[in-house]
């Protein structure tokens, strides 16, 4: 069985389009727009700022919190319920151990900072794009950050590698499909996201992770480019 | 208190914090069709406020006593990302006024024909859902979030329903039956004074506020009263005559 | 190992932005917001880059007030205790003034702290300690140190409370004088306004306006101009 075309005559190692704003919740201490294809996520920073209650403190460093959610109507098929569920509850917290090797909290005793995820529409790859927004959001409100942080999910549909898997390839029936949503930080390329949902051989799963690498630094570039863009603007 | 002295020390100079107009609203922005997801969507913003309104159809089963009618279902979230005061969980106490206020001004002006979302008299309506959330808060959320309701309802089409089944990825041509458009213009009075467009910091010191809901011929069709003061006959008057004159405005915008 | 070029990725005073590389090579040192990786240099801010000599160190551009010893900054009272005042710093970590930071007076045991500081009420303090653990002494004791009489509070970048002061205070000092106002900044981000409603509306939009474009090369210039453009207009309405 072969997998030929992907929607939209992309290439199979080629991202969808992508959009990707800074500094977008004025009330928020950093924030940012990513739009991925037909997937949206924004994303807003509030803190350090005090944690309650007393016992979730840490006297070491600081708290990351991450809570992702989808807006009611941001779902492929029926109106999503309202309020945390499984998958969000999963989500937020792979969110968490996504960006947390990244990030330094050490000057934040018992302080937290929090990360709030919005989806607002989504066609697949949104805890990745709910990262990439995070990133950009932690470094707009001025987060220690050693490497930035990129997530895009790689995989295999039928005999293909492929990037950015949409939905219709994460539901393609002629054939067996892997969808690995990755994170990785740009400097080390090491990953801090790793799923796997599909059959994939060992030796698959290495190409895409290879390529999960090349992806990364098309986004990395595109991050990059929005927070230029924010300070930039104020030069 | 002291806030409250300031706030009217200038008021009676006719001066308010961001130097508006008594009457006057911030700049007034609505974008449609900002969720692809949704059936209709619309983002409103006034000022540094912004709301984002998504509508769903879905297929339900009508209420008894209204065995051939459709049904609306408006609610409204706080997200946590709107503001550093809102916390994550259920929906609090004014996040379901705001939805309630919502739905009774579309409700109650009959803004949709709901006899047309029945599919099968007792057994099968269209559901019509709509979700209210904050993206960033700054003062007068009534306003901007049922004008994003209204921008959005406007905005929905008909996913493709075939066979008892939604295809939820095909919009048909077919629009919501809108017949009437509601507009909401919340007054706000503080001292002997009375604003519109309150910004956070009017919004905590206001003694009553006043959410008019008016069709396009100027009629009254819902109200909301709000703040702990009470108001006397001629104040409500004279409240709802400002809202009247704005609601000419607003409606420019649709 | 073959000796290599050392090579500069950046310019002076570009944004940088967290994982970028700054320079490859050993001749360049990493200062503050930037740390070594092997042979190159990354950034771990966003921020302004410093090209000094071979250091390169990143000012920042964004992010909440983090209290350090010897600031001077704004707070509000939000708590009394036994022996004190808890006050908000802007920051995720209140601070403590003690009964004897806050004046020499003597004071009775259990006395009302509230008559003397009421939560609401804004300080102008000192920060004389930080601890290990973000815990935070303040005293009123000192020049200029005082509780601030009624006026308009705003919150802006601590990153640019720098430029909102100006070379030894010259851009306050110009926002003070065309408006009429009395202005107090903190360095926690919080500044205190007090005049003619107008007017503070005045200082405050010119503040913001300072804090927006604060690394436009000619900005004294730029907002003397904004501020006499503003005062002619209002002179102009006043008339009428």
């Amino acid at each position: 069985m072969t997998y030929d075309k992907r929607p939209e005559g992309r290439k199979f190692d080629e991202l969808r389009p992508i959009v990707a704003k800074a500094g977008v919740i004025p009330n928020a201490e950093g924030s940012a727009y990513f739009k991925i294809g037909k997937t949206v996520a924004y994303a807003a920073v509030y803190g350090p700022r005090e944690l309650h209650p007393k016992f979730l403190q840490n006297p070491e460093k600081g708290v990351l919190r991450c809570l992702y959610n989808m807006m009611p109507f941001a779902g492929m098929g029926d109106r999503v319920r309202p309020g945390p569920n499984r998958r969000a509850k999963e989500i937020s917290l792979v969110t968490e151990k996504a960006i947390l090797p990244f990030i330094n909290l050490d000057r934040y005793p018992n302080a937290v900072v929090d990360v709030f995820i919005e989806l607002t529409q989504t066609d697949a790859g949104s805890r990745c794009a709910g990262i990439c927004a995070a990133a950009i959001a932690l470094a707009d409100a001025g987060i220690e950050m050693r490497e930035m942080i990129s997530a895009v999910a790689v995989g295999k549909v039928a005999d293909k590698i492929v990037v950015d898997l949409d939905y219709s390839e994460e539901i393609y029936e002629d054939g067996h499909v892997a969808d690995i949503p990755i994170a990785m930080g740009n400097v080390s390329q090491q990953i801090t996201l790793l799923q796997a949902d599909g059959y994939i051989t060992r030796e698959d799963l290495k190409k895409c992770l290879e390529i999960a690498k090349k992806a990364c630094a098309q986004i990395n570039e595109i991050q990059k480019k929005a927070l230029k863009q924010k300070y930039e603007g104020s030069k | 208190m002291n806030k409250r002295k300031q706030i009217l020390d200038a008021l009676d100079k006719n001066v308010r914090f961001d130097g508006r107009k008594k009457d006057e609203y911030r700049k007034i922005e609505v974008i449609k069709g900002v969720s692809a997801t949704a059936e209709g969507s619309a983002t409103v913003k006034i000022g540094d406020t912004e709301v984002m309104v998504g509508v769903k159809l879905g297929i339900g089963t009508p209420y008894p006593d209204s065995p051939d009618s459709g049904n609306l279902i408006v609610s409204a979230e706080f997200l946590p990302l709107a503001s550093p005061e809102y916390e994550p969980g259920p929906p609090d106490i004014d996040a379901i006024e705001l939805a309630r206020v919502v739905d009774r001004g579309i409700r109650e002006a009959k803004a949709i024909d709901v006899k047309k979302l029945c599919i099968e008299k007792g057994e099968k309506i269209w559901e019509v859902s709509v979700d209210i959330c904050t993206i960033n808060t700054a003062g007068n959320l009534f306003d901007a979030a049922t004008l994003a309701t209204l921008a959005a309802l406007m905005d929905t089409k008909f996913p493709k329903y075939e066979n008892d089944e939604i295809d939820y990825k095909v919009k048909t041509d077919q629009r919501l039956p809108l017949e009437i458009l509601p507009v909401a213009i919340t007054v706000i009075k503080i001292g002997n004074h009375f604003l519109v467009d309150p910004l956070p910091e009017e919004e905590e010191v206001l003694d009553a506020r006043l959410t008019v809901t008016l069709t396009e011929d100027g009629s009254v069709c819902a109200l909301q009263k709000g703040g702990d003061q009470p108001l006397t006959v001629e104040q409500i008057d004279e409240m709802i005559g400002i809202a009247l004159e704005k609601s000419k405005e607003f409606r420019k915008l649709l | 190992m073959a000796e290599e070029k050392s090579s500069l990725y950046i310019k002076d005073k570009d944004v940088v932005v967290p994982g970028e590389i700054l320079a490859i090579g050993l001749d360049y040192l990493p200062g503050f917001g930037t740390y070594r990786l092997e042979n190159k240099i990354i950034a771990s801010r966003l921020g302004l880059i410093n090209v000094d000599g071979r250091a390169l160190k990143i000012t920042p551009l964004s992010g909440k007030y983090l209290p350090k010893r010897n600031d001077v900054i704004i707070c509000k009272v939000i708590d009394i205790t036994l022996n004190g005042w808890r006050l908000d710093t802007n920051s995720a970590f209140p601070a403590m003034l003690s009964l004897k930071d806050a004046t020499s007076e003597y004071i009775e045991r259990g006395a009302d702290l509230s008559k003397i500081y009421n939560i609401g009420e804004y300080l102008m303090v000192k920060i004389v300690a930080v601890t290990s653990q973000m815990l935070v002494d303040v005293s009123l004791k000192g020049p200029g140190l005082k509780k601030l009489p009624p006026g308009r509070i705003i919150k802006v970048n601590p990153m640019k409370v720098p430029r909102i002061i100006g070379k030894q205070g010259s851009m306050v000092s110009m926002v003070k004088k065309v408006t009429g106002c009395r202005i107090l900044v903190g360095q926690n981000g919080v500044v205190w306004i007090q005049g003619d409603t107008i007017n503070e509306n005045l200082a405050i939009e010119t503040i913001k306006k300072i804090e927006q474009e604060a690394h436009v090369p000619g900005l004294t210039e730029k907002i003397e101009i904004f501020l006499k453009k503003r005062m002619e207009k209002k002179e102009k309405s006043d008339e009428k």
